[in-house]
């Protein structure tokens, strides 16, 4: 999920920059608030640890292996805001020394996978795991889930900000200038590949790490402050909130390409070629006009809307799946291997 | 799976990885052009050209860059055959994939035909070339200023160009740490395969994978507050300080004057 340099336009990354410096500074403050001196030694080492974590292949069922992200399982054990800056800082390093994903992606890709994906999958796991024991099964499907559903929420965030990119950026000709796959494909080839393959391997190794601290280190497991939890609660629906909201803020970025429905439309008929009088109004288009503003507000709202609904129909679902978690918690619990409890080394 | 594979592709990964590195730490030390130059002017500059690459819109503008990126290599005393392995082995190749369904379903004027039939048009292969040429060229200059550039260096210019000194020590410590941890993983895995002789099942080795994660990260928990406990009894006081003395000599301003320039004179093209 790592977007390199090169397939968003720099408009979107000034955007995903801006998007992602409130979380930064929030994080920031909070965790300095919260691990006082410890701050810098606590995070560095875990943020060394999701890069081992990260490099590590996971054997697959089908014989082969990937690699995960372990966003949520850092968000779990150290507490979301610390893995915003932990993940980030993963990023970084990945992007300068290591060639994946770039520098002026840096904020786009933090967004998707240090905001995005702990916040989510930290959300979920809290809504699913409220007042269980440290070392329930509740608790464990919970992190498997909230990771899985963390890890898919980031994809669709890097698909939309790679979708809109044909749409929003490309020559009077019509030829994309940066990622060339429109919305449907991009989201289609993004969410798929996560809902089938890295969202399983994400949820493997995180159901697997989270077992065995289950088994071994259950401290490490159940870190919220009793008394605070309707607070944090309210604080990352907001949180939330404010992600659907960025939605469309890759539409919002640019003042572009915005003569150029008609080549659109033309193209929808089965034209091959642009009628000059037609390139002409296209050659215009940095200049935002002022009639199109409806329209642009009506994809704006577009975005929120649907954005809104999913989380709205994936909250409802997982507050049903919660509920009924509840109620069956024993019954899953049988599922569960006897414990081992020997550490590897 | 073979448990045999997965531990060996473990091992070589990080293997290979720690000694990426090390080979980048070399190259920083010798003596050429871009070695030479002030950090914070390096980096500053690396990214301008970046964001000259993101706003390039025509293929011979790209190529060009790219050209540009290879002088600026040799004249960096970097052996062109490792940076070439470094900068096309992954990304690139990876996006030419990506890109080339593009040469076959962007609409547009016929470049290739089979009889009657478009197969490639001229907007495809224009498409297809920008994403690759755009990927590489920026991949090139993040890689480039690492590669001359030491660690401690960035770091200094970070906090000279106020990045919050809270990210700066997270980021320079997380660096040093990841290959402590790396070490310890690829022990691990070692000590695994050192002791096996048949093999496992696959369910096996993710539930060992599983216990050598989890250790890991409980093992982090563990130091992180011992080094926490050494930084305070050393008389650490939850702020950072970089000892890096920047002096800008007169190559850095004929660097940035040389950086200015070619940007600007890209883009005046790139807008002609």
């Amino acid at each position: 999920m790592h977007i390199p340099d090169g397939y968003l336009s720099p408009a979107t990354c000034g955007v995903m920059y801006g998007a992602a410096a409130p979380f930064w500074y929030v994080a920031a403050t909070r965790v300095r608030k919260a691990l006082t001196g410890r701050t810098v030694p606590v995070l560095a080492l875990f943020a060394a640890f999701s890069f081992v974590l990260m490099m590590f292949n996971v054997p697959l069922p089908g014989g082969t292996t990937a690699h995960a992200v372990g966003g949520t399982l850092l968000a779990i054990v150290l507490g979301p805001w610390a893995a915003v800056i932990g993940i980030s800082t993963v990023l970084g390093i990945q992007a300068l020394f290591f060639g994946d994903g770039g520098l002026m992606t840096f904020g786009a890709n933090c967004f998707n996978m240090a905001i995005v994906l702990p916040l989510v999958g930290y959300f979920i796991y809290k809504v699913l795991s409220s007042n269980s024991e440290a070392t329930s099964t509740r608790r464990l499907v919970a992190a498997v889930l909230g990771s899985y559903v963390g890890i898919v929420a980031a994809a669709f965030f890097a698909g939309v900000e790679l979708g809109i990119q044909p749409t929003l950026f490309h020559t009077a000709a019509g030829v994309p200038l940066y990622a060339p796959y429109g919305l449907s494909k991009a989201l289609g080839a993004m969410v798929g590949g996560h809902l089938l393959v890295a969202g399983p391997v994400e949820a493997l190794a995180t159901g697997l790490v989270f077992a065995f601290l289950q088994r071994t280190h259950s401290s490490l497991v159940k870190a919220d402050v009793p008394g605070k939890k309707e607070g944090k609660i309210w604080l990352l629906w907001g949180a939330l909130g404010v992600v659907a909201l960025a939605t469309p803020i890759g539409l919002l970025a640019s003042g572009t390409a915005w003569g150029e429905w008609g080549v659109d439309e033309l193209k929808d008929l089965g034209l091959g070629f642009i009628p000059s009088g037609m390139q002409r109004f296209a050659d215009w288009w940095p200049a935002p006009l002022p009639d199109y503003s409806l329209a642009r507000m009506g994809a704006v709202i577009g975005y929120i809307l649907s954005a809104f609904v999913g989380i709205a129909l994936t909250a409802l679902l997982l507050y049903l799946f919660g509920r009924m978690l509840t109620r069956k918690g024993k019954d899953l619990a049988t599922e569960q291997s006897p414990s081992e409890r020997d550490a590897p080394v | 799976m073979k448990s045999d594979d997965f531990l060996s592709k473990n091992i070589s990964n990080i293997t290979h990885l720690l000694e990426s590195v090390m080979s980048a730490e070399d190259l920083c030390r010798a003596p050429g052009l871009l070695q030479g130059l002030d950090a914070r002017v390096k980096v500053a500059t690396v990214v301008l050209f970046i964001v000259v690459v993101g706003l390039a819109r025509s293929l011979p503008i790209l190529g060009g860059i790219f050209a540009l990126i290879l002088v600026f290599v040799v004249l960096s005393k970097i052996p062109l055959g490792i940076f070439l392995k470094r900068i096309l082995i992954f990304i690139p190749i990876f996006t030419a994939v990506i890109a080339i369904p593009a040469l076959f379903v962007t609409p547009g004027a016929p470049l290739v035909t089979a009889g009657s039939k478009v197969i490639i048009t001229e907007q495809g292969a224009r498409t297809a070339g920008l994403l690759v040429l755009r990927v590489t060229d920026s991949l090139s200059f993040g890689i480039l200023l690492v590669l001359t550039t030491r660690w401690t260096d960035i770091l200094a210019a970070l906090r000279w160009f106020r990045v919050p000194s809270l990210f700066v020590a997270v980021l320079g410590m997380t660096y040093r740490y990841i290959f402590l941890l790396l070490h310890t993983a690829n022990s691990m895995f070692l000590a695994r395969r050192s002791r096996t002789l048949g093999t496992f099942s696959g369910r096996e080795n993710r539930r060992w994978l599983g216990q050598a994660l989890g250790t890991t990260m409980a093992k982090s928990q563990h130091l992180s507050e011992e080094v926490y406990l050494a930084m305070l009894s050393r008389g650490y006081r939850d702020e950072g300080l970089a000892l890096n003395s920047f002096t800008l000599r007169r190559r850095d301003f004929l660097w940035a004057a040389f950086a200015l320039a070619t940007a600007s004179m890209l883009l005046w093209s790139n807008w002609r």
